[in-house]
């Protein structure tokens, strides 16, 4: 998938980010954690192509509850499809401990991004400006 | 990493685990705000000593911190495991003190208590990730279970390769529905309990001593 990015406009739009997997692929979980904190916080919606890593998901819980202050910025709301049992992985994968990590990954700020509905199949988000 | 060292690592836990048997299993309390948590832990440790381990409330974040109680022997059909129960802050992705304006709440107070709670769930995330050997993952059974939060920490959880109980808690409740959680999550275990009226804590300490001796 190309990575495409839309700049805000000036008519008070919002922004979405679309990082592709190989872009995301050459950092480092700091800089994954970094890049997608600063974009939220500037009110943008980043959609990651292929999601983080389990370990890299609590490192983002962390570091964004490190970041909430009142009346600034109230944390994230993150979206990724519910993995289906853990069934796709190979034995070899659990036994290592790994997971497959290619999930579509919907970040934003808390105070703008609503979830209406999620499955399996299905994200559907209520967006709304700053 | 390469596939050597990920052997080398996963043999590694595996063997810490085997010669640490002798020792008490820290079992970390997890789940989101006002699934029971802490009245689990009470529960548990009244139960089991006597004593209680933090205040209970309805209102979210209650439990800023995490807090231990050590040495909980729990026996169940010849089974016996000692274990240390560590309840811990719901964990969240979102903390807007507002929320709390609306328990009447001065904004001080609910700024304060916004930011004792962000902390608290920081250091929740750190206890999972460094200090505890198992987990009894609590819901809440009136609430979906499939939020990002809860699948978040449930894969956090088993990629750390943690035993994992799922309770299905306020069973109590009329809307309670123990089923839809445990098909969300088949992949473990679901017990259901009233931690709150002490329903079905027979089955809870048997499954305790079953998964954590």
């Amino acid at each position: 998938m190309p990575e495409a990015t839309t700049s805000e406009n000036g008519s008070g739009g919002v922004q979405i980010d679309l990082f592709s997997g190989s872009r995301m692929a050459s950092l480092t979980s700091m800089e994954k954690i970094r890049l997608i904190l600063d974009g939220v916080r500037d009110g943008n919606i980043v959609i990651l192509e292929e999601g983080l890593s389990p370990d890299e998901e609590s490192k983002l819980i962390e570091v964004t509850m490190a970041e909430i202050s009142p009346d600034e910025f109230n944390g994230i709301e993150i979206e990724t499809y519910p993995r289906s049992q853990a069934a796709d992985q190979s034995f070899l994968d659990r036994l290592m401990g790994r997971q497959s990590t290619q999930k579509l990954t919907v970040i934003g700020p808390a105070n703008q991004i609503q979830t209406l509905h999620k499955d399996e199949n299905l994200i559907s988000a209520l967006v709304s400006r700053k | 990493m390469g596939l050597l060292t990920d052997l080398r690592d996963s043999i590694s836990r595996v063997v810490d685990r085997l010669f640490s048997e002798s020792e008490p299993k820290r079992i970390g309390i997890y789940g989101p705000p006002n699934a029971g948590k802490t009245t689990l832990a009470n529960r548990i440790a009244r139960d089991w000593t006597g004593d209680a381990i933090g205040p209970e409330s309805h209102i979210p974040h209650e439990t800023r911190r995490a807090r231990r109680k050590e040495n909980v022997e729990i026996e169940r059909n010849g089974k016996k495991v000692t274990i240390d129960i560590v309840d811990t802050p719901g964990v969240t992705t979102k903390v807007d003190y507002k929320e709390f304006l609306d328990h009447d709440m001065e904004k001080e107070d609910a700024v304060r208590r916004s930011r004792e709670a962000t902390e608290g769930v920081a250091e929740a995330m750190h206890w999972l990730r460094e200090d505890v050997d198992g987990v009894v993952y609590v819901l809440d059974s009136t609430k979906d279970p499939i939020s990002q939060v809860n699948t978040m920490l449930i894969g956090i959880i088993e990629s750390q390769d943690l035993p994992v109980l799922i309770f299905a808690n306020k069973i109590d409740l009329e809307d309670a529905n123990v089923e839809r959680i445990s098909n969300a999550y088949p992949q473990h275990e679901t017990v259901e309990l009233s931690a709150l009226e002490g329903e079905n804590m027979d089955e809870v300490y048997a499954k305790i001593a079953e998964y954590f001796a």
